[in-house]
């Protein structure tokens, strides 16, 4: 689905910059200022509002969404610099109604509490699983060590990830997951 | 307990996962309206200064600027000052003197949040740099500069609190055989949720009604406080609406009321445009309210054998420039006072003198129930230096001295009356469950060969759930909490509630509570919080006081709601009501256990079939008064290595005991302990907010202020104990906080014990590796 939108007006009178740019799948054309921020383009120009800010120093992860496949703080990136890119969200998770593992695992071992963290915490577990299917506790704790989360103290978080980690391991067909 | 009900002690699965984990959460800054405009601040660089003049017109020329506002535009509208929540005052922007760094100065209202950015850089103002107090102590002092120049008192004092026996303590202390004296500081430190604080403010100047989206943990004292303050203005109560939606996170953060907040709220009326704030991180660490600050110097006086008699303590409290501390209006240094802890101290005398400094404003908010924290932390620092002092066993002593179980009701010297508790029973429990003997052996055996380990107690007691209407009220409202059940004609029900979650997973663990009464299955009874429109009054969410309090009005309005579903059922039952009973989730007819009726069946005749002469529907309200406060209790023990070559403190392991009384759900309360704990762990060896000489803030930013990550954090081992308070409908004593108020002092005493035979005998928090460095560098123990 190709979703196209009207050169937007700025009042600053700064240049915009058309980007080309595919979010969860669906393709983007929309005008922007060279320092609108990605994160800002996701929630303001999209109104995507599942990926959070919660810091303005690169700390604290909320912002994180996958860039190409990669985990990535989109407070720290300008729209502009994701041209012609491909996204991934915390909206595009859930396919055809059906949960991602690191949705069901955050759910089944109590992985969140005021799930502000949470969005950004999932595409940091995502890209990393990706790269490392069958990690380490230490791993799974060094992989989210650039996410900050205030209320659950981490434990299940990390048991959180090994639930998706064992989940994304099965076989296609799927068998439950050994539950501890 | 049934579990195909999801009743209380059953790990139901939360409900309100199932939007955050889509990315659906409504949280503040996800509200848009249609020609919303953007607020942003420019705060002072300077902690205590004279402003000379604001020029906004560079700012004003800026296209899509659409008003700048600063403190003159406020006076005549009265609105430059405004209450705090203890009594005392607070700026929303000054007219000529800023007294902390980062204190709002002025406001940018624009199109855009980047373009009202813009106007913040463009507003330039002129400073006459002031003298700077940051001491407490110094600015105590006869002929400090005098900061609150607003005040008629013309020095920096506050106030001065005191409570127990003066005299009959000072005796005990003049014939006891041991004294130790311990000082402590406890240093400054911020909350951070995630989410920072912010509000989206619209005024329908048709309707003359004033709807805001906010974070706040009090969504019906801040619609008081809006109508209290902006009553001349014409917003009054019943047209104010305060929406407290997804809160990323509160901690006591998102009680006090901030400037930002009422300048939406005044911007919004101004335009005519619904007008958003949401601040910066930086901003919320720099300027939002903080905790602790408490500068503590404690005595314990003792027998030889070890048996504790009495305690003395003075403290200075640093309030910063404003006593934004939300407190229950009667005690200023909140719940200090149940410092005696886990013992029976025969005599107890305790002052606190606040002050003003040249920092932020607040005192409170750190996920605790008003300076339990601080308390709980002083008396296990001082049981352990009475251990070293005494060379006793710092378990032993404590076993030797804790109230009994056959004492409660037990009423403390500085006059609370706990509930229950067994303290032993639980430090057992911990002492078994990581193997106390084992490890002492293990570090005897370590200490030999030159290798640091330590194991540190901390047997605390909290008290929570603020509280009974004859001692509690913040700004005279009383803090009582409630629940409106409504049980429609098909058997589910709608929850409405005066506190609000922030994470703490109410829409579950109180349709647990509901289900539990009136045998519906969880998933058909719905909670709902936050809207000051539809909920019952309530005092919010903080202390731990929504299970004790809004919980206990939730048992008590189902409750009436099953009593008039008993007549009910006696009418579809034909039976005389007093032959019919409440058993297994169902009415029952006295020895007749064919003849039942569910509570759906009754729901559904309560509008459908009712007896003549009762009024239709199922419904009831209850506001709750608790009799008293709970006291949940716990004994944590932690282990702790230490790297001889760098000074840091590895935390091996962390048992964590808790007896919170009846527990509603089980899941939910062992996830509140991790979260607990991990903000106990913080203050104990990362967070500190320090200010220089010139009061420019140290670690303003996650940059510098460290919260701990999933690294830092162990793995934490929890296990329970259940004392349920007798006091409380359901037994609970509610848990959101013991964690963070007992585990500092059980981390502390694992560093102090690791080091205590160099000599060490208190090391002040943070206790960061260079704090521990100097003292293995100055023991000749550095590696
Ligand atoms: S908002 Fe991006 S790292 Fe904090
Ligand atoms: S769940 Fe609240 S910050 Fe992580």
């Amino acid at each position: 689905m190709a979703v196209e939108t009207a050169p937007a007006k700025t009042t600053t009178g700064q240049k915009l910059h058309r980007i080309h740019v595919v979010v969860n799948g669906a393709a983007h054309d929309v005008d922007v200022e060279p320092r609108t921020l990605l994160v800002h383009f996701l929630r303001e120009n999209l109104g995507m509002t599942g990926t959070h800010i919660g810091c303005d120093t690169t700390s604290c992860g909320a912002c994180t969404v996958l860039l190409n496949g990669r985990a990535v703080k989109s407070c720290t990136l300008f729209a502009v610099q994701v041209d012609q890119a491909s996204i991934a969200t915390v909206e595009g998770l859930e396919k055809d109604g059906k949960l991602h593992p690191i949705q069901e695992g955050f759910h089944q071992e109590h992985g969140l509490q005021c799930g502000f963290c949470t969005p950004g915490m999932m595409m940091t577990a995502v890209g990393f699983l990706a790269t490392n299917p069958a990690p380490t506790e230490l791993q799974i704790r060094e992989a989210i060590s650039g996410n900050l989360c205030r209320c659950t103290g981490y434990v299940n978080i990390v048991k959180s990830i090994d639930y998706a980690a064992r989940k994304l391991r099965e076989p296609a067909e799927g068998k439950a997951p050994d539950v501890r | 307990m049934s579990v195909e009900i999801g009743g209380i002690g059953s790990s139901v699965k939360r409900k309100e996962d199932a939007r955050f984990i889509r990315g659906k959460g409504k949280y503040v800054d996800d509200v848009k309206l249609p020609g919303m405009l953007y607020l942003d601040i420019a705060r002072s660089p300077y902690a205590h200064a004279r402003i000379k003049s604001i020029d906004t017109s560079k700012a004003l020329k800026i296209p899509g600027v659409a008003a700048v506002i600063t403190g003159k535009d406020l006076v005549p509208l009265n609105l430059h000052w405004m209450p705090t929540l203890m009594s005392d005052k607070q700026m929303v922007l000054p007219t000529d003197t800023v007294l902390y760094q980062a204190q709002e100065v002025a406001a940018v209202v624009a199109t855009e949040r980047y373009i009202a950015a813009d106007g913040v850089a463009a507003i330039e103002v002129e400073y006459e740099p002031l003298p700077v107090v940051v001491d407490p102590k110094k600015a105590l002092e006869p002929g400090a500069p005098v900061l609150r120049e607003d005040r008629e008192q013309k020095n920096n004092h506050i106030w001065h609190w005191e409570v127990g026996d003066k005299a009959g303590t000072d005796k005990a202390f003049r014939d006891a055989e041991v004294v130790v004296k311990q000082d402590l500081y406890i240093p400054r430190i911020h909350v951070a949720s995630i989410e920072t604080c912010g509000i989206v403010a619209s005024w329908d100047k048709v309707e003359g009604k004033l709807t805001v989206w906010m974070t706040t943990q009090a969504p019906h004292a801040i619609r008081t406080v809006i109508a209290l303050v902006a009553g001349h203005l014409g917003l009054a109560e019943h047209k104010i609406r305060v929406i407290s939606p997804d809160i990323g996170g509160g901690f006591g953060g998102k009680v006090p009321v901030y400037p930002g907040y009422v300048l939406a709220i005044g911007a919004s009326v101004l335009t005519g445009a619904p007008v958003k704030w949401i601040e910066d991180r930086s901003e919320n660490i720099q300027a939002d309210s903080f905790a602790r600050d408490y500068h503590i110097s404690a005595e314990l006086a003792a027998k030889k054998d070890g048996t504790m008699q009495a305690l003395r303590v003075k403290t200075i409290a640093d309030h910063g420039a404003f006593d934004a501390a939300a407190n229950p209006s009667k005690y200023p240094a909140g719940l200090f006072h149940i410092i005696t802890g886990s013992y029976p101290f025969q005599k107890s005398f305790v002052e606190v003198d606040g002050a003003y400094t040249n920092k932020p404003p607040g005192g409170i908010a750190y996920r605790c129930s008003f300076r339990v924290t601080e308390a709980a932390f002083t008396i296990e620092r001082l049981v352990d230096v009475l251990a070293l002092e005494l060379k006793k066993d710092p378990a032993a002593l404590r076993m030797q001295n804790f109230i009994k179980p056959e004492a409660f009701p037990y009423k403390s010297a500085l006059g609370w009356e706990y509930d229950s508790g067994d303290y032993g029973r639980a430090l057992k429990l911990a002492m078994d469950t990581i193997d106390y003997a084992g490890l002492r052996k293990e570090q005897a055996t370590k200490r030999a060969k030159g290798e640091l380990m330590g194991i540190g107690i901390s047997s605390f007691t909290e008290i929570v759930g603020a509280g009974p209407s004859k001692q509690f009220d913040i700004l005279g409202i009383k803090m009582f909490d409630s629940a409106e059940i409504r049980v429609h004609p098909t058997g589910k029900a709608m929850v409405r509630l005066g506190v609000k979650s922030q994470g703490q997973g109410h829409e579950t663990t109180f349709a647990q509570i509901v289900a539990e009464e009136l045998g519906l299955p969880v998933g058909d009874i719905a909670v709902e919080e936050g809207d000051t429109d539809t909920a019952p009054y309530g005092l919010g969410t903080y202390a731990s006081r929504s299970t004790p309090v809004a919980g206990g009005a939730t048992a008590i309005a189902a409750r009436k709601i099953r009593e008039k579903a008993r007549l009910i059922a006696a009418h579809l039952l034909e039976a005389n009501p007093d032959d019919v009973e409440w058993k297994d989730y169902k009415f029952q007819v006295k020895g007749v256990p064919a003849k039942t009726k569910t509570m759906q069946e009754v729901a559904f005749a309560a509008y459908t079939n009712h007896p003549q002469g009762m009024e239709a529907g199922l419904e009831a309200v209850d506001y709750y008064d608790p009799p008293n406060l709970t006291y949940p209790f716990g004994s944590y023990i932690c282990v702790v290595d230490i790297d001889r070559g760098t000074g840091e403190v590895k935390i091996r392991r962390f048992v964590a005991v808790d007896d919170c009384g009846t527990i509603i759900n089980p899941m939910i309360v062992e996830g509140q302990i991790h979260g607990g704990l991990t903000m106990g762990l913080a203050p104990a060896l990362y967070e500190q907010i320090t200010y220089d000489e010139q009061g420019n803030i140290q670690g303003g930013n996650f940059m510098d202020y460290l919260l701990p990550t999933a690294m830092e954090t162990p793995n934490w081992e929890t296990a329970k104990t259940t004392t349920p308070s007798p006091h409380h409908p359901i037994g609970a004593k509610g848990v959101g906080e013991s964690a963070t108020v007992g585990a500092p002092a059980a981390i502390a005493n694992a560093v102090v014990d690791a080091l205590a035979h160099l000599g060490v005998r208190h090391i002040d928090i943070p206790i960061t590796p260079w704090k521990v460095q100097q003292i293995l560098k100055a023991n000749g123990a550095a590696e």
